[in-house]
């Protein structure tokens, strides 16, 4: 029998005490979860960028993929990545950081901070594990309004993300109309499909098929399900992209050798760059959160918590709508978007829809796609303008910002237009 | 804000400033082939409509987009199935009708999607296309039908009387109708259809239904 050690060999650096901000929840104020139970205490970490004006009326709410973040537009306190979302969201980008004051939290059930399987227990003082209760797409919105109601936020000027960051826009506009002033859910959809939960669940499998899983308990007994782990993100990875992009990228390019080694070493440069992109998502990823926040997307259906019609979720809402998807996306594939536009239209509803033309798969919207800029700078542009804000950046927006944060604010270089992976 | 809007209007788009008369101020409008949005923009500003609209081409949706206006990038003859009966006051189709795979399955939906439909279309029993046609023996191409008839995406094209056949098809009834010169003059008011056949360039109906 292998030796078990008492304290943890290996805990993300992150998960109770971030580095970014973060607000706690007592037990004064409890979550009421979906499944029914009351998560207390909590916590949400969170990013801010920008200054929130005086009306309080320029706020702007990015909601993160499945495995990205609160670190969209700074670098990563564990990767040392540039934040993933520097090509959207930073000064002179379609959300303007000069302009507006956005908020990124990180996800509940997810493990940069915000409570979630990998925190600790109050009741145990060891971590939830499989313990943790069951989110929904719901409870992280819920958590999030539980923030934005902390930073006296009434209502936010918009509210945007792209895949369970898109889910979450739309629970949004369909929990709390009248706080979101315009929203834009990209490469998304109302309700996760059976292809897709299908992906999820081999995800799943590999990790709890790794004997280092431990049945959730690996925390406490020093091992880490990374085999698992990494075998779940390489099998995501690619549906996240595109045959076009994969072909154009790798081809059947071998990696760093001349011919086929007749082995099982990794001699095709996909297979190295699938690989990679495993073993570096273990280093930051917690294997337990990896379900629960997958199990969250399965679950979303937005429709069904509205007697199975969609556009009765949007009725009488006031929110302008702008729905973005891809041509090759076939993760999120444009018919998901075109029925949420339709249920829009039948609400009665403000929105706008364009379909991207490009073969980079659902990762387009984490990309350097001009299309997707012109897209949302336009709709934000009027958008801000029918709300009053003031167009022009005023000097020294960010003065009154702590330096640190200013320069975090300002630090968003260009991202690679080659680059075709990213966190989601 | 009146200033805005007209010279963005072609010459040849002169039919979207009769379209816009039509337009009761402060109704609900979807315009279906919007283009870059140059009429739903004039109908905001100067008629205070709510106003739609579907377009096919990406960049087209992204200039609308960027002008604040809600659109969506669709198609008439696949989209128009989506809306629910009686959404829009108006449903507008200019200069669009000929492109369209089904022309009458479309003025169906735009009668039960709006509680009126306006359509401009141009003529093909213009004289100058019946002279072009009769005299030369090819398929016309005119300033505002500019394309070859290898690549025109116009592919039902009709006359004026073919589109009045049509709208008692579809148990509609002409509430309005003009029909434009060349220079986008009304044709005489109290003409036969045979005349605006003849004279029109284009036309402009103003539908609800039966």
């Amino acid at each position: 029998m292998t030796t078990r050690t008492a304290t943890p060999i290996f805990r993300l650096s992150e998960v109770d005490n971030p580095s970014s901000l973060v607000e706690r929840f007592g037990s004064e104020d409890p979550l009421r979860l979906d499944c029914g139970v009351d998560l207390t205490p909590f916590q949400i970490a969170y990013q801010t960028y920008g200054t929130l004006d005086s009306r309080k009326a320029n706020a702007v709410l990015v909601c993160h993929a499945l495995t990205a973040d609160q670190h969209l537009a700074n670098r990563h306190p564990v990767t040392g990545a540039q934040g993933w979302w520097t090509t959207m969201v930073g000064p002179g980008r379609p959300i303007d950081t000069n302009r507006f004051f956005v908020i990124c939290t990180n996800v509940l059930g997810a493990c940069m901070g915000t409570t979630g399987p990998a925190s600790t227990n109050p009741a145990t003082g060891k971590p939830w594990g499989l313990d943790f209760p069951m989110v929904t797409i719901r409870d992280m919105v819920r958590a999030q309004a539980k923030l934005i109601d902390r930073l006296g936020i009434e209502s936010l000027f918009c509210v945007l993300g792209g895949s369970m960051g898109g889910m979450q826009v739309l629970q949004w506009a369909a929990s709390y109309p009248e706080r979101v002033f315009c929203a834009l859910p990209i490469a998304t959809a109302a309700k996760h499909s059976a292809q897709n939960i299908a992906f999820h669940e081999v995800g799943r499998q590999a990790v709890m098929a790794d004997p280092d899983w431990r049945k959730g308990r690996y925390i406490e007994e020093g091992t880490r399900p990374s085999k698992g782990l990494g075998v779940a993100r390489m099998a995501a990875h690619i549906t996240y992209l595109s045959e076009k992009a994969l072909h154009r990228k790798f081809g059947r390019n071998l990696q760093d050798r001349e011919a086929p080694t007749f082995s099982f070493d990794a001699d095709f440069q996909v297979e190295s760059y699938l690989r990679h992109q495993g073993m570096s998502f273990v280093e930051r990823f917690d294997a337990n959160s990896y379900l629960y926040v997958t199990r969250a997307m399965d679950y979303f259906d937005l429709a069904a918590d509205y007697g199975g019609a969609l556009a009765r979720a949007f009725q009488g809402s006031r929110t302008r709508f702008c729905v973005v998807s891809f041509t090759s996306d076939w993760l999120f594939p444009t018919a998901d978007s075109r029925a949420t536009v339709h249920a829009l239209n039948a609400a009665g509803g403000s929105v706008s829809f364009v379909e991207i033309a490009t073969d980079r798969g659902h990762d387009a919207f984490l990309l350097d796609v001009p299309e997707l800029f012109a897209t949302t700078g336009g709709f934000i542009d009027a958008a801000a303008r029918a709300r009053g804000l003031s167009p022009v950046p005023s000097k020294g927006a960010s003065a009154d910002l702590p330096r640190e944060r200013r320069e975090r604010a300002e630090e968003t270089p260009a991202l690679s237009a080659t680059r075709i992976g990213s966190r989601r | 804000m009146a200033v805005l809007a007209l010279p963005e209007i072609s010459p040849t788009r002169v039919d979207l400033l009769t379209v816009a008369e039509m337009v009761e101020p402060g109704s609900r409008v979807l315009d279906v082939g919007c283009g870059d949005g140059a009429l739903l923009k004039m109908l905001s500003e100067r008629r205070g409509v709510d106003g739609r609209g579907i377009e096919l081409s990406q960049a087209g949706v992204n200039e609308c987009v960027a002008k604040g206006l809600h659109v969506i990038q669709g198609d008439a003859d696949t989209d128009l199935v989506a809306y629910p009966d009686d959404a829009f006051d108006y449903v507008i189709l200019s200069q669009t009708l000929q492109a369209t795979f089904a022309p009458r399955t479309v003025l169906e939906h735009m009668l039960r999607i709006g509680r009126r439909a306006i359509v401009s279309f141009p003529n093909f029993g213009h004289w100058r296309i019946r002279t072009h046609l009769t005299f030369r023996g090819r398929m016309p191409v005119t300033e505002t039908l500019a394309h070859a008839w290898y690549d025109t995406p116009n592919i039902h094209f009709c006359t004026i009387r073919d589109f009045v056949g049509l709208v008692d098809l579809v148990n509609a009834r002409v509430e309005k109708a003009v029909a434009l010169d060349q220079a986008g003059h009304p044709v005489r008011v109290n003409a036969p259809w045979w005349f605006w056949n003849i004279f029109g360039q284009q036309a402009v109906f103003l539908l609800r239904r039966r």
